[in-house]
């Protein structure tokens, strides 16, 4: 089983790296974006038997900062 | 007095925070980060600053999940001292010691140089040294020391006097320009700025002295 965990900084929280390559592409004549927000994949190789909620438990814990950061769990 | 100064994978400031502690007449014993436990007779436990486990993931996520992190949490939760600095400060907000997070600084780029913190607080006793809104310098070296936290708990620590210090000229986009905060008890203080890093005539600047004599003599009396 694998799971791809994707976290993003939250909405609100500033993303001066998102900000950077926004202002790069706009310079490099990419007119048309209009905001970038950068964030990981995680993907995780998994043990048969565990479940979406032991993925959810790792994000909770370690793999975002639900102070600054959402995440959500794809079962691939 | 006796100091635990918690070892990483990547700490590059431990030696300078015990030599702190140690002019200001604290005993310091290192504690590497996979002991499970504290030596007994603990009353301060100090986070160095440095770049714990290459700061995978983010800054101070690996170090907040080790061993010694636990003991630490146990520590504080008696009612112990913990102080932590620059990575220090963003191991505190990964184990949830101290409110907020610390993210990429604004301009992006990383700082080191020496900034002005004025002292927002003299009520705790890592601050007690200093006099209410002296401005002191105190050095700083970090890429992501930008601190954040949602508007209700920053609206708390400013109601419960919890912003330690705020720097003068906000040199990577922090809230408030909130340099250090303190737990709800005040015995755990988080900071950017390297006071380690002006404790002696040699570093060019002895105004972090005051906070490791403040909290020398806070100890002797517990």
């Amino acid at each position: 089983m694998k799971a791809r965990v994707h976290v993003m900084l939250k909405n609100g929280v500033l993303d001066p790296q998102g900000a950077a390559v926004r202002h790069a592409l706009g310079a490099m004549g990419f007119d048309m974006v209009t905001g970038v927000r950068q964030g990981k994949v995680i993907d995780l190789d998994l043990a048969e038997g565990a479940s979406e909620a032991d993925v959810t438990e790792m994000c909770e814990k370690l793999l975002a900062n639900t102070v600054i950061e959402s995440y959500s769990v794809e079962i691939l | 007095m006796r100091a635990a100064v918690v070892v990483f994978p990547g700490s590059n400031c431990d030696r300078d925070l015990a030599v702190a502690f140690e002019a200001a007449g604290v005993e310091v014993t290192m504690v590497w980060h996979k002991e499970t436990g504290l030596p007994d007779g603990i009353d301060i436990v100090a986070i160095p600053g440095g770049f714990s486990y290459g700061d995978y993931l983010r800054c101070g996520a690996i170090a907040a999940k080790s061993p010694i992190c636990r003991a630490v949490a146990d520590h504080a939760g008696r009612g112990g001292y913990v102080f932590g600095v620059c990575n220090g400060f963003q191991v505190l907000t990964e184990t949830g010691l101290l409110p907020g997070a610390l993210l990429r600084n604004a301009g992006l780029k990383y700082v080191c140089r020496t900034v002005g913190l004025k002292v927002q607080t003299t009520g705790s006793d890592f601050t007690s040294g200093y006099s209410a809104a002296e401005v002191i310098n105190i050095p700083i070296a970090h890429h992501d020391g930008n601190y954040f936290a949602a508007p209700d708990v920053l609206a708390e620590l400013r109601d419960q006097d919890r912003i330690a210090f705020t720097y003068t000229d906000n040199p990577n986009g922090s809230q408030d320009d909130i340099a250090g905060v303190l737990s709800q008890n005040r015995r755990v203080l988080g900071m950017m700025p390297h006071p380690e890093r002006a404790a002696d005539a040699g570093h060019g600047g002895t105004d972090g002295v005051a906070l490791f004599r403040a909290l020398s003599g806070a100890l002797e009396t517990v």
